[in-house]
């Protein structure tokens, strides 16, 4: 068990040394550098030759990810190209905005996916099954952006029960923070819902259908009862899966819900700076998601492996 | 906020003078139109036999308060800041950071709603004939927000580093032309310039200029002699600051608060107005402007303004050095069509040349280009190009909405028979790779308040930024004549001349000229429109005060 887990941590480490390479390259593949961003269409060739100099653009690619890379080993993100701002001062703050915003929506999604999943599955083909399939089906058919408008449009602007900016600052209370980030919670709660419940909803009619369910059910237990105690069990490994892939989905994926409801989260950062091509940030936001969505596989993994007793005991 | 005429004329005293009442219907209007200050009003109403009360309420009704309040904090919803931002001067590449710095340092020069230079912390100036010689005094008793008194040394420090080869400052191509700054005295300095330059307190207006205490380095603290103090800084995100007690500015800085979020998303910043969660918001999104009508906590401010996309041909690349292509291509563009569509009406038709219609120098007896699809085939079909590839270059990179104006051409060029691709250019590197690069492309220009800076940055034959490859010795010298020349009927022949040219045989297709749009709650007062950019010339934090 203990080899087991260790042996994906360290071939975790090893995909973030590979991911941080690929990041690097992706964006430096893209066209222009920072200098000629920054100046845009007030560049001449003596002001953009003068900001590379002083941003350091004129060594060799290698030099400059080695650098970033010696000196990431040592736990020193280094400091944004453009406003020379240090990167852990500014990724603090992004970064609990973003692990708020994703832990607040999973608290309320996570538990209420898997609660509405069986209860589907116990009333398979009736009214409630129907209707939650439909109103799920359709919440992760629009895109997230369109969900976010229309509850700002009811919920903000005709009700104003809510406010339409989620401009939360570091001094934000608790409660608050809370409050103000309702409207963004509720948009994402309803894009990952639909996906867990109807993860949830398959694999467990999936085991209903073998034979000791059966038994179960002719030895005239209550249906919930099959349901919760001896379907959901053996359920349960793709259903970690899936709540695991969407919660690294909160984290990395929330970009256009950050945008709507203006949030300083570290969505925004990293797209401001692939598109200045700030390297030194983008790595530090992509190590931060890599990093976060292999731990949530490894976590889906080993849980995986605790709730199934033949892998738990592998002969 | 309605406004209705009729009302007011209602009230009328009987006994007023018919004639009297045209010019107090005339005098109401100019006030409602922001043209007059409310001192100019109220003394032209004393004249026409109004009431002072009676005038007062026309007053409030358009917009003007009784008198400007201290207190309160403005929220200010802003597009285009980034995560990238420095609240270093030469930095600044788009509003949020010009807002900051305008609430934290002064510029050298102001420019007014009525687009005169007007002194800031260059008190007095005097220019030696030929305008090659300008000598400023600087204004005393100024002092830094950290007590530190304003001398030459401050001033000289903020224009030297971005002077030079090595400077990395936006401006230094426009400040090349200064041969040498000097300290005269500690409140005196003295500029010589290579050529003679009648605009050049344009020049020192510009926000790259804004002034810092000497060796200054620390921005992430900036002090300077603003309106406000620093107090936080998120790049964007959002920023605040505190009002300046010792304020040398006579009726400026009102709000104790400045409370600034980045709103990239048009909708969103729009809600927060209707809202109320934020005062002031910039670039209302022109398509959707007529939601912000409806909204009765809400007003808008539309200022006419220079900004202009513009579709350049390189006047030396086949096939571009054609003159019957350029013709057939300035008949085949819709430049209505763009206005309407691309702009929703909010702007005006432009002329192939970069000066607006209500600048001092703009050349009102040009035949205006319009869309003529049989003169467009007619050319065309002169030029003899059938089958030339003609491609035009394009990217929301340039300005949103680049691509359908490029797309609007190419449609209405079909129309007369014109076959020409556009070829939308990855918006990654779009200025360094595309943009003069592409013999046809399109880029955008603001507006400036001096002509000679419109037509020189982008068409003197040597300009860093000459699109469009126009290599015309007659208009550097008209150009050369009009910045030496101080005598103002003089400066318009040359001026006017410069504009002709351009128009006629020029390689830029200048659709229209954008209008600013800002939306403003209705309990903020003391806004009004200014030609060279948005919210005030981005001074609105000093000028604004709140009605409770």
């Amino acid at each position: 068990m203990f080899k087991l887990i260790s042996q994906r941590v360290a071939l975790g480490l090893l995909t973030l040394l590979l991911a941080s390479a690929l990041i690097f390259l992706g964006v430096e593949a893209l066209p222009g550098d920072l200098a000629s961003k920054l100046l845009a269409n007030n560049a001449t060739p003596e002001n953009l030759a003068a900001l590379r100099l002083e941003l350091g653009l004129d060594r060799p690619m290698l030099v400059r990810y080695w650098e970033w890379l010696s000196h990431m080993l040592q736990g020193d993100f280094g400091a944004s190209l453009s406003n020379k701002r240090a990167i852990i001062g500014d990724l603090g703050p992004r970064a609990l905005n973003t692990f708020f915003l994703a832990g607040y929506a999973a608290v309320i999604a996570v538990p209420l996916a898997v609660a509405l999943g069986i209860i589907a599955a116990i009333r398979q083909g009736g009214i409630f099954d129907r209707l939650v399939n439909v109103v799920t089906l359709f919440s992760i058919s629009v895109p997230e952006f369109f969900i976010g408008y229309v509850l700002v449009m009811l919920l903000a602007v005709k009700i104003r029960l809510f406010p339409v900016l989620s401009n939360v600052t570091p001094d934000t209370d608790f409660m608050q923070r809370l409050y103000l980030t309702f409207l963004p919670m509720a948009t994402m709660v309803m894009v990952v819902v639909a996906h867990m419940m109807r993860m949830t909803r398959a694999s467990v009619l999936a085991v209903m259908a073998s034979p000791y369910i059966e038994m179960a059910i002719l030895k005239g237990l209550p249906k919930w009862r099959i349901v919760v105690q001896h379907a959901l069990p053996n359920a349960l490994a793709p259903i970690l899966n899936v709540v695991a892939l969407n919660l690294a989905y909160l984290i990395v994926g929330v970009v256009v819900v950050e945008v709507v409801f203006v949030y300083p989260g570290m969505g925004q950062w990293i797209v401001d700076s692939v598109s200045k091509k700030d390297l030194p940030v983008v790595q530090a936001c992509g190590m931060i998601f890599a990093a976060v969505f292999i731990t949530l596989n490894i976590l889906a993994d080993v849980l995986a492996i605790i709730s199934n007793p033949r892998l738990r005991h592998p002969r | 906020m309605m406004w209705s005429r009729r009302m007011d004329a209602g009230l009328l005293v009987p006994d007023l003078l018919e004639k009297n009442m045209t010019q107090w219907e005339a005098l109401q209007r100019a006030a409602h139109e922001h043209r007059i200050g409310r001192r100019e009003f109220l003394r032209g109403a004393a004249a026409l036999g109004i009431t002072s009360a009676m005038a007062t309420a026309t007053l409030s009704k358009a917009g003007y308060a009784d008198e400007p309040k201290k207190g309160g904090t403005l929220r200010l919803g802003i597009s285009g800041g980034s995560t990238t931002d420095s609240l270093d001067p030469i930095t600044y590449n788009n509003s949020t950071a010009v807002n900051v710095g305008y609430q934290i340092f002064n510029g050298l020069i102001e420019i007014d709603e009525k687009q005169n230079a007007v002194p800031e912390l260059l008190e007095s100036w005097e220019v030696k004939p030929g305008a090659k010689e300008w000598i400023f005094n600087i204004r005393q008793g100024v002092t830094f927000h950290n007590g530190k008194s304003l001398t030459a040394e401050d001033i000289l420090y903020s224009i030297n580093r971005n002077r030079g080869k090595d400077s990395k400052s936006p401006i230094a191509g426009s400040l090349a032309d200064v041969a040498d700054l000097t300290k005269v005295d500690d409140h005196q300095i003295r500029f010589t310039l290579n050529n003679g330059n009648a605009d050049f307190l344009y020049v020192l207006a510009d926000f790259h200029l804004l002034v810092v205490p000497d060796g200054f380095t620390d921005w992430s603290k900036p002090i300077g002699t603003g309106a406000f103090k620093f107090s936080e800084w998120q790049p964007g995100v959002r920023s605040s600051s505190k009002r300046n007690e010792n304020y040398w500015k006579s009726g400026r800085g009102f709000v104790d608060n400045v409370e600034l979020t980045v709103i990239a998303e048009p909708a969103a910043r729009m809600n927060a107005l209707i809202s109320g969660q934020v005062d002031v918001i910039d670039r209302v999104d022109k398509k959707a402007v007529d939601l912000l009508k409806t909204a009765s906590t809400v007003s808008l401010l539309q200022s006419p303004a220079g900004w202009h996309g513009i579709m350049a041909m390189m006047l030396d690349k086949a096939p571009y050095n054609n003159k019957e292509l350029r013709l057939a291509l300035r008949y085949a563009l819709d430049r209505e069509q763009v206005l309407q569509t691309l702009f929703n009406g909010y702007g005006s038709v432009a002329n192939d040349h970069p000066v607006p219609s209500f600048d001092p120098f703009f050349n009102s007896e040009l035949p205006q280009w319009a869309y003529d699809a049989d003169k467009a085939a007619f050319h065309f079909k002169k030029a003899g190009l059938s089958g030339a590839k003609i491609e035009l270059s394009a990217s929301d990179a340039a300005f949103v909405g680049a691509v359908d104006m490029a797309l609007l051409l190419q449609a209405s060029a079909r129309k007369a028979g014109i076959d020409m691709q556009v070829k939308k250019e990855p918006a990654d590197g779009y200025w360094d790779n595309v943009w003069l690069k592409a013999p046809f492309s399109i880029s955008y220009w603001n507006g400036r308040p001096a002509a000679t800076e419109l037509l020189g940055i982008p068409y003197k034959s040597d300009a860093a930024w000459n699109e469009t490859h126009w290599h015309n010795e007659a208009f550097d010298k008209l150009l050369a004549n009009a910045k030496a020349e101080t005598d103002t009927a003089k400066r318009k022949t040359y001026i006017w001349e410069m504009q002709r040219m351009l128009h006629d045989d020029g390689g830029a297709l200048i659709p229209v000229f954008s209008d600013f749009l800002d939306g403003y709650s209705v309990k903020v007062k003391g806004q009004s429109p200014h030609t060279t950019f948005d919210l005030c010339n981005s001074r609105v934090c000093e000028k604004v005060w709140l009605e409770s």
